[in-house]
């Protein structure tokens, strides 16, 4: 996979830092798991992180911390720890977590013209949604009132900027004017998520028209 | 001066060694307590979320790669972890894992890097402008949203970005 559009470091930064909502997290770590170039930046801010914990103050433990922590671990094995979660088809395994499976797991509903969106169950400070574009057709408005990221899982879309592939991810900021349309050839699957908030009566009846602008 | 808390952590996973746990427990427990104080949470449960953070150390002792993260960055990333959970009740979802585990026996050279690492940025990090380091700190704590984050932040990242990518590099290409 060769990835062109990664994530900022005013995003990588949030995310070692544990500040973003659970939706971007999601995207985050999908983006992740696909790109070694962001993976290696993300290791370097939470080396940040490891020196401001070294370098901090200190609050002292109560005399008996030691012995109740050991005694804790009398009760877990290391066998025992969660297992890896696994990749599944195009979806790398945080997203494979929420959807319980691959894309034949995916509950869609319909938008119109072919287009298809499942909400994904995140926090409510953010929204995450998986989008089925077949060739042609525009990709759901998803936002444009907060921050946007649309992250390539198949197939591939372009708009005014350039063209995104697997693995590649836009972020749009409200400033952002563009019409991405789904390449012809493979049905273009993306994870989206927005902080803006989901207005559902007035962007399903948008959804529902193909080249939709507002 | 700097204990050698990379072999500590190795002999944990390899020897379930106690002493080694507790060398551990007294160096990095009252600095996540601190730590999770500063994020927001009382006496209390900062030290019982610590207790959490150190077990978890030891329970995940065989998932440590010492030549990608120092130890305190990987303390760190396990203290984030629970106080988003305990904090912000929050999920926090977290990248694949790699294919291929830590190697049983790790590269030294590396592992020194990355332990240096975290020597050479804590410097860098005194000697920032104090705005700024509170800035970083705040961010750290969790007491910055995204949007206020600026990822300038004057620390010499760079180098140690391209370390763990060379290294992911040559780790694929053995894989294949």
């Amino acid at each position: 996979m060769s990835i062109r559009h990664h994530l900022t470091d005013q995003l990588l930064m949030a995310y070692a830092a544990g500040d973003l909502p659970e939706a971007f997290n999601l995207v985050v770590a999908t983006h992740v798991s696909l790109c070694d170039e962001c993976r290696a930046r993300l290791a370097s801010y939470e080396a940040v992180g490891g020196a401001m914990l070294e370098g901090a103050d200190v609050a002292e433990m109560s005399d008996d911390s030691l012995a109740a922590c050991l005694d804790r671990i009398d009760g877990l094995s290391q066998a025992n720890a969660r297992r890896p979660l696994k990749r599944a088809g195009i979806f790398p395994a945080p997203l494979a977590d929420y959807i319980g499976g691959g894309p034949n797991k995916v509950k869609w509903r319909n938008l119109g013209m072919g287009v298809k969106q499942a909400i994904l169950p995140t926090g409510k400070d953010a929204s995450a949604r998986l989008l089925y574009i077949p060739g042609g057709q525009a990709v759901p408005d998803h936002g444009h009132r907060g921050l946007e990221l649309t992250l390539v899982l198949q197939g591939a879309f372009r708009d005014e900027t350039d063209r995104f592939g697997p693995g590649d991810i836009e972020i749009a900021d409200e400033a952002m004017e563009h019409t991405p349309i789904a390449e012809s050839g493979e049905v273009c699957i993306c994870l989206a998520a927005t902080d803006a908030p989901l207005r559902f009566n007035a962007i399903i009846p948008r959804l529902a028209q193909p080249f939709l602008r507002i | 001066m700097t204990a050698d808390w990379a072999a500590l952590v190795l002999r944990v996973r390899d020897d379930q060694d106690r002493a080694a746990f507790a060398a551990l427990f007294r160096h990095f427990a009252p600095r996540v307590k601190a730590f999770l104080m500063k994020s927001g949470a009382d006496a209390t449960l900062a030290e019982e979320c610590a207790q959490d953070v150190m077990a978890t150390l030891w329970q995940k002792a065989h998932l440590f790669d010492p030549s990608r993260a120092s130890v305190a960055t990987w303390v760190f990333t396990i203290a984030r972890n629970r106080r988003i959970d305990a904090l912000r009740k929050a999920r926090r979802p977290e990248p694949e894992e790699l294919p291929w585990g830590p190697e049983p026996e790790p590269d030294q050279a590396e592992v020194l890097e990355a332990q240096q690492d975290t020597e050479r940025l804590g410097a860098a990090l005194s000697q920032l402008p104090d705005k700024q380091r509170a800035l970083i700190e705040r961010a750290f704590y969790g007491d910055l949203s995204h949007s206020e984050i600026a990822a300038e932040t004057g620390l010499p990242l760079g180098t140690i970005k391209s370390r763990i990518r060379l290294a992911l590099d040559r780790l694929r290409q053995q894989m294949s």
